[in-house]
C-alpha cells in the first residue's frame, strides 16, 4: 500500500520528537511512508474558526495532491491535522456544492475515498497489533503508563469514526502491547486547554493540572499522548503547574511512538526522548532496572 | 337499461346561492338513462328523504345520484334511505357540489357548469354500479393475549370476566411483567406487589383463562375471527401439575453463584433451577438448561431431582407446540430499558455504584436483593448522597432516542422520595431537562419530593461521572444559575430510556401489524383508534405501543378487552363490501397482488376438477382482511382483480364524462 | 380595487394561445381519506380557489392506475393532479408509497408519449390541509394556463 505522510507544522517544529521517533520505529518495522510534496498548513485553530471555506480548502489541497500522486492512505500523526483532514474529507463527501467551490478554487479534482488516519488508527489498523507485538524486544512490564487522548482524536465522533469518544481504549491497547501496564483514570478525554496555552495560561494550567494530578493519583509512571498540542500543555506547563499548586508531579510525557520505540529496544537518544521539558531519566532508569531484573 | 334518478339539493342557499340548481336538474334530465330529475331545498331532511324513497318506488329506479354535500356527510343517510326501498345501498352516488363547488367558487355560471360536470360523472358511475353485499365473517369467540404484564393481565381478566375464553402467553417463567419488579408506585406509593399479586393470582385461577408461561408465540396465520396460533411451550423440566412450589429443588441446586438474576437486574444471583421471585405465578420453577450442571456435565448432577418430594423434575421434557384458534388478539409485549453503555461518560458498567432506575427499584423492594435496605452494590454501605440523572437515552437524538420515555420524571421523584424516607439525613440531587408530571396527583407528588423531602433539582445535563477516593464525582451544568456543578455522590441512578421489548418487531411482522421506526406497535389511528392495530382483530395494549405509566397501561388493557368483547357480542363480523374481487378465469397466478397487499389479505387458491386434479392456482381475497385500498388492482398485469365500487370501467366512465 | 380587476383580466387572458389554455380542464385523482377530506375542509372553511379542477375520488392513491392519467389527457384534460396522504400517513399503510414509486417510473413514459411533464403534478395533502389544497390547485392552474397548449395534441387529434 502506498502511504502518504502529512507532517504538519508541529512535527517539524515544537514536536520534532514525534517525527523523529515515528520515522525511527517505521524504519525498524520496514514501513515506507512518503511526505506529501509541497504540503501546506492544515488550517487548524486559525482557519477553522475564521473562514469555513478556507478551513476546508487548506486540508483539501493536501488531500488532492496525495490523490493525484496515487496514495491510498494518508497518515497525519498530529491529532489536529488528522482532525482537519478528516473534517474536510467528510464535508467534501457530503456537500456537493461546497466540493465544487473548493475544487474549482484549488484547480484540482478531489474524488478520493482515501483513508485518513491519525497515529493510533495507523498503528492499530494499518500496521497491525501482530506486527507491533512481534517488534517488542524489550518489554516494559512493570511500567505503569497513562494514555491521554484529549479531544481531537475522537471528536466529533460522526466525523472521526474512531474508538468510543467517551471511553477510548486504542492507545491503552498499544501500551499493553509494549508489556507496560495501562493505567485507568478518569480524565482520559478531558480538555487540556489546547490553544489557550498562549492566551489564557491560567485556564490551561487548571485544566491540564486536573488531568496530570488525576494521572499521578492513579499511580502512573509516565503519560503517553498522540497529539502535539496535548504534549506541549502537559509537558511544557508541568513545572508551572507544580509551582502553582505546590505539589510535585514529575510525570514525563512521551509520544506513543517514543514508548513503542523504547519497547522495540531503540536507543532513547535516537527517539529524541531527551528533547522534552520533563526529563524522562528516572523512567528510563526504571526501564533498565526492570530489564535487568529479568 | 338504467333507470337513474338525479336529486339536486339546494342546501338552502348554501348550494343554490352559487349554483343554478334548476339548470343542473335540466341538464340531468337530458342524460340518457335518467328517468327522473328533481331539485329540493333540503334533500337530507325527512321530506327530502321521503320524496327520494317515493320516487325509487314510483319510477322503479336502478340507481341514484345526489348532487349535494360531501359524501363524507350524508352518503350513509341516503344509502340507508335507498336500502329501505329495497335498492342496493351501493347504487347511491354523491356528486359533491357543495364543498367542491358552491362553497369554493364565486362565479355562478362557471360553478353551475362544474356542478353539472360532477353530476354527469356520478350518473356515469352509478350506471356501472354492481350490487355489493357486505361481507360477514364468522368469529371464533376466544382471545389470545400476548404478554402477561399489567396491560396483558388486565386485558385477559376483563375479557375473561366478560365470559370469553382467553389464552394468556408469557415468555418469562412468571407473569407480572415489569410492574412486579417495581417497589412502590407513584403517586400514591402503594406497593406494587401488593396490588399486582392478587391480579396475577386471579389470572392464574380464572376459569376462563388458560395460562402459558415460559412460552412464546411461534406462528400466527389467518384473519379476524379465525387466527391460527402456534404456541411454543418451552421445556421447563418441571411437570407443572405435580409441582407444589415447595422450594426444595432450588435450595438443593449447587449452582448458586455466577448466574445473575434477571429479575433483580443482575444485583443478585440465582440458581439453575429457580423461580424468578418468591411470589411468581405460577409458583413452579424453571430449569435453565444453559447453566444447569446436569445438562453441561453429562447428566451427573441431579441434586434437585433427589430433593424433590413429588418427583416432578423431568430432565427429558421437550419443547411442546400447542395449536389454538382464536378470534382476536391483544399484543401487549411491554418494554425493555435502553443499553446505556453508549454513555461512556456516565461509567455505567464501569463503576458498580452507577445503576439504572430499575436496579434502584430492586434495591428499594422488600423482596429485593437487599431486602429493601438501600445498599451500594460495591461495598454494601448505605449511601448518604445519591445523584439521579434523568433523560439518559431519552430525548437525545444523537446517542439515544428522540422521544420522551414519560415515566422517568415520576419514578425519579419517587426514588428521591423513598430514599429520603429510608435514609434519614440523606441528600438527593436530580438532574433534569424538564419535569413532566401531567396526570392526576403527579405535580403535587414531584413538588412534595422537592419541598418536603428536600431533593435538590438541577436543571441541566451531566457531562461526566468519575470515581475519586470512593466517591462518584458528578459533573454537570445547572442551567438555571448558569454554574457548573460538581457533586460527590455515593451512588448515581440513571433514568434509562424505554425501548420496545426485544423481538417485538419480529412479532409485529408475524402478526402483520405495523410498527414505528423504534419498534413500538402503531395504532390504526393515533387518536381515534388507539386500541386497534392496523390489522383487523388485533388489538394493542401497554408499553408495546409506546412509553406510558401503569394507569395508562391498565386503561389500554381494558380498552383492548372491551373492543374484543364488543366484537364478540355478535356472531359474525361485518365488513363493508367494497373489497377486492378476483376474476379467477383470467388470473395468471403471478401473485404480484400478494406482494403489494399491506394486509396479507391475498392467498393462493387451488382450483381442482371433480377428480381432485389441480386445474390452476389463482389469487384469493380474504374478505376478513381486505380493506379495499386497491393497491392490488394496479399491481395486476392481467386485469384480473378489481375493487368493488371503484371498478376500472366506472373510473374510465367518470373521466369520459369530463371530456372537453 | 382597480388594480385587482386588471389583474383578474390578465389572469383570464390566454398567454400563449392554443386551444383551451385560457380555460383548461384539470382532473385531480385524490384519495378518499386525506386529500378528499382536505378539499372538504377547504369547502367548509369557504376558501376560494380556481374552478377548473374536477375531482375523481378513489379509495387510495395506490388505486390510481397510471392509465387513468393517460385517459384523462386523451379526454382533453390539460393538467392532471394526483394527491394523497403524506408519506407515513396512508390510511392503508403503504398505498401512497406504491403510488409514488409507480409515478416515478411512469413519468418517463408520459414524457415519451409527448406529455409535457409540467402538466402532471403529484402532491400530498392531508385532511387538515385545506389551505394547501387551495394553493396547490391555484398554482397548478396558473402553471397550466401559462403553458403552450400544443404539448398534449398527441392525445387530442381526432
Amino acid at each position: 500500500m502506498k502511504l502518504a505522510y502529512y507532517p504538519g507544522c508541529s512535527l517539524k517544529g515544537t514536536s520534532f520528537e514525534y517525527e523523529v521517533s515515528l520515522l525511527k520505529i517505521l524504519e525498524a518495522m520496514n514501513i515506507e511512508i512518503k511526505e506529501i510534496p509541497d504540503w501546506n498548513c492544515c488550517g487548524a485553530s486559525a482557519a477553522h474558526s475564521i473562514n469555513h471555506n478556507l478551513s476546508v480548502a487548506l486540508p483539501a489541497r493536501n488531500l488532492a495532491i496525495a490523490e493525484k500522486d496515487g496514495y491510498e492512505s494518508v497518515l497525519a500523526p498530529c491529532a489536529a491535522c488528522s482532525n482537519r483532514l478528516k473534517n474536510a474529507a467528510y464535508e467534501l463527501k457530503n456537500d456537493d456544492i461546497l466540493k465544487k467551490k473548493i475544487t474549482d478554487s484549488l484547480e484540482m479534482p478531489y474524488d478520493s475515498e482515501m483513508s485518513i488516519n491519525n497515529m493510533l488508527e495507523f498503528l492499530i489498523g494499518t500496521v497491525g497489533k501482530d506486527k507491533i507485538k512481534s517488534m517488542v524486544k524489550k518489554p516494559l512490564s512493570g511500567l505503569k503508563v497513562a494514555s491521554y487522548y484529549g479531544c481531537l482524536l475522537v471528536r466529533p465522533p460522526k466525523v472521526m469514526q474512531f474508538d468510543d469518544p467517551e471511553n477510548p481504549v486504542t492507545m491503552d491497547e498499544l501500551v499493553a502491547l509494549t508489556g507496560a501496564e495501562p493505567v485507568d483514570y478518569s480524565f482520559k478525554t478531558e480538555c487540556c486547554g489546547a490553544i489557550n496555552s498562549l492566551s489564557k495560561p491560567d485556564v490551561v494550567m487548571a485544566l491540564t493540572g486536573n488531568v496530570l494530578y488525576d494521572i499521578k493519583k492513579h499511580g502512573a509512571d509516565l503519560v503517553v499522548v498522540a497529539c502535539p498540542l496535548c504534549h506541549s500543555n502537559l509537558d511544557v506547563r508541568q513545572r508551572e503547574i507544580e509551582r502553582k499548586y505546590d505539589e510535585k508531579l514529575g510525570l514525563p510525557v512521551l509520544f506513543i511512538t517514543e514508548l513503542l520505540g523504547l519497547s522495540f529496544g531503540i536507543d532513547p537518544k535516537d527517539l529524541a526522548i531527551d528533547g522534552h521539558m520533563v526529563a524522562a531519566d528516572r523512567v528510563l532508569k526504571k526501564i533498565e532496572g526492570l530489564a535487568n531484573q529479568r | 337499461m338504467s333507470r337513474i334518478g338525479v336529486f339536486v339539493c339546494w342546501c338552502g342557499s348554501n348550494i343554490a346561492g352559487t349554483v343554478d340548481v334548476e339548470k343542473v336538474r335540466e341538464e340531468a334530465a337530458k342524460i340518457p338513462g335518467v328517468v327522473s330529475a328533481l331539485d329540493y331545498k333540503y334533500m337530507c331532511s325527512d321530506p327530502g328523504q321521503n320524496s327520494l324513497r317515493n320516487i325509487i318506488k314510483e319510477k322503479n329506479l336502478t340507481g341514484i345520484v345526489l348532487a349535494a354535500c360531501s359524501p363524507h356527510m350524508h352518503e350513509n343517510t341516503f344509502r340507508k334511505a335507498a336500502a329501505k326501498e329495497g335498492l342496493n345501498p351501493y347504487f347511491v352516488e354523491i356528486a359533491n357540489i357543495r364543498e367542491q363547488v358552491s362553497w369554493v367558487h364565486e362565479d355562478k355560471e362557471r360553478a353551475t357548469a362544474k356542478a353539472v360536470d360532477l353530476m354527469k360523472m356520478m350518473v356515469e358511475k352509478v350506471k356501472r354500479d354492481r350490487p355489493i353485499e357486505d361481507v360477514r365473517v364468522p368469529l371464533n369467540k376466544k382471545a389470545l393475549v400476548i404478554g402477561g404484564g399489567i396491560a396483558g393481565i388486565q386485558a385477559a381478566l376483563d375479557i375473561a370476566n366478560g365470559g370469553v375464553e382467553v389464552i394468556l402467553v408469557e415468555k418469562e417463567p412468571s407473569i407480572g411483567g415489569r410492574m412486579i419488579q417495581l417497589d412502590e408506585t407513584f403517586p400514591t406509593l402503594d406497593c406494587s406487589s401488593c396490588i399486582m399479586t392478587p391480579k396475577m393470582v386471579e389470572a392464574n385461577q380464572h376459569p376462563n383463562i388458560k395460562l402459558y408461561t415460559y412460552s412464546e408465540v411461534e406462528d400466527i396465520s389467518g384473519y379476524i375471527g379465525n387466527f391460527k396460533v402456534k404456541i411454543k411451550k418451552k421445556a421447563r423440566s418441571v411437570v407443572e401439575k405435580d409441582c407444589t412450589g415447595c422450594g426444595e429443588c432450588w435450595n438443593a441446586c449447587p449452582m448458586h453463584k455466577n448466574v445473575k438474576s434477571e429479575f433483580n437486574v443482575n444485583l443478585s444471583e440465582r440458581t439453575a433451577i429457580y423461580v424468578p421471585f418468591p411470589q411468581a405465578v405460577p409458583l413452579v420453577p424453571v430449569l435453565d438448561r444453559s447453566v444447569c450442571l446436569h445438562f453441561k456435565k453429562g447428566g451427573k448432577c441431579q441434586k434437585c431431582y433427589d430433593a424433590c418430594g413429588p418427583k416432578c423434575i423431568n430432565f427429558d421434557l421437550q419443547d411442546e407446540i400447542i395449536e389454538e384458534t382464536v378470534g382476536a388478539i391483544v399484543a401487549s409485549t411491554g418494554y425493555d430499558l435502553m443499553d446505556t453503555s453508549m454513555y461512556g461518560e456516565y461509567g455505567y458498567g464501569k463503576y458498580k455504584d452507577v445503576i439504572s432506575g430499575l436496579q434502584f427499584e430492586r434495591l428499594l423492594s422488600a423482596s429485593g436483593p437487599t431486602e429493601g435496605v438501600i445498599k451500594r452494590p460495591s461495598d454494601g454501605k448505605t449511601p448518604q448522597t445519591i445523584v439521579f440523572v434523568q433523560c439518559v437515552g431519552s430525548r437525545d437524538p444523537e446517542k439515544g432516542v428522540p422521544y420522551c420515555s414519560k415515566v422517568c420524571c415520576m419514578y425519579t421523584a419517587k426514588h428521591a422520595k423513598l430514599f429520603a424516607h429510608k435514609v434519614h439525613g440523606s441528600q438527593s440531587y436530580v438532574f433534569y431537562i424538564d419535569i413532566r408530571s401531567t396526570s392526576k396527583g403527579y405535580e403535587e407528588f414531584v413538588r412534595g419530593t422537592m419541598e418536603q423531602d428536600g431533593a435538590i433539582y438541577l436543571r441541566g445535563r451531566v457531562s461526566k461521572i468519575y470515581e475519586d477516593e470512593g466517591k462518584l464525582i458528578v459533573k454537570g451544568a445547572d442551567t438555571l444559575s448558569g454554574n457548573q456543578v460538581e457533586i460527590a455522590a455515593d451512588m448515581v441512578v440513571l433514568a434509562t430510556g424505554v425501548i420496545p421489548k426485544k423481538g417485538s418487531d419480529k412479532l409485529a411482522q408475524m402478526l402483520g401489524i405495523s410498527y414505528d421506526k423504534y419498534g413500538f406497535f402503531t395504532e390504526s389511528h393515533p387518536k381515534l383508534r388507539p386500541a386497534e392495530s392496523s390489522t383487523a382483530g388485533i388489538f394493542l395494549a401497554g408499553m408495546a405501543q409506546g412509553p406510558r405509566d401503569i394507569p395508562e397501561s391498565v386503561v389500554s388493557g381494558s380498552a383492548a378487552a372491551s373492543k374484543i368483547l364488543g366484537l364478540f357480542s355478535k356472531n359474525e363480523y361485518e365488513v363493508e363490501g367494497t373489497i377486492a374481487n378476483v376474476n379467477e378465469a383470467t388470473c395468471v397466478a403471478c401473485f404480484y397482488c400478494q406482494r403489494v397487499c399491506a394486509y396479507n389479505a391475498i392467498s393462493k387458491k387451488e382450483i381442482k376438477d371433480r377428480s381432485g386434479k389441480l386445474i390452476k392456482v389463482v389469487a384469493n381475497v380474504n374478505p376478513g382482511l381486505c380493506t379495499g385500498c386497491g393497491a392490488c388492482v394496479n399491481a395486476c398485469f392481467s386485469k384480473s382483480i378489481d375493487v368493488k365500487g371503484f371498478m376500472d370501467d366506472q373510473i374510465y366512465a367518470e373521466i369520459k364524462a369530463l371530456a372537453v | 380595487m382597480e388594480d385587482k380587476d386588471v389583474k383578474k383580466e390578465e389572469h383570464k387572458a390566454p398567454k400563449h394561445g392554443g386551444d383551451n389554455s385560457s380555460d383548461p380542464r384539470i382532473i385531480a385523482f385524490v384519495c378518499n381519506w386525506c386529500t378528499y377530506s382536505g378539499a372538504d375542509l377547504a369547502g367548509t372553511s369557504r376558501m376560494k380557489y380556481s374552478d377548473n379542477v374536477r375531482v375523481i375520488k378513489l379509495p387510495c392513491t395506490g388505486r390510481i392506475d397510471p392509465l387513468f392519467i393517460v385517459e384523462a389527457f386523451k379526454k382533453g384534460a390539460k393538467g392532471v393532479l394526483v394527491s394523497g396522504c403524506h408519506p407515513g400517513d396512508c390510511h392503508y399503510t403503504s398505498g401512497n408509497y406504491h403510488s409514488r414509486r409507480k409515478y416515478a417510473t411512469f413519468r418517463d413514459l408520459l414524457g415519451y408519449l409527448g406529455v409535457d411533464l409540467d402538466r402532471v403534478e403529484f402532491s400530498w395533502v392531508s385532511a387538515s390541509e385545506g389551505n394547501k389544497w387551495v394553493s396547490i390547485i391555484n398554482e397548478f392552474t396558473d402553471k397550466i394556463k401559462s403553458l403552450p397548449g400544443k404539448s398534449t395534441d398527441i392525445f387530442t387529434k381526432k
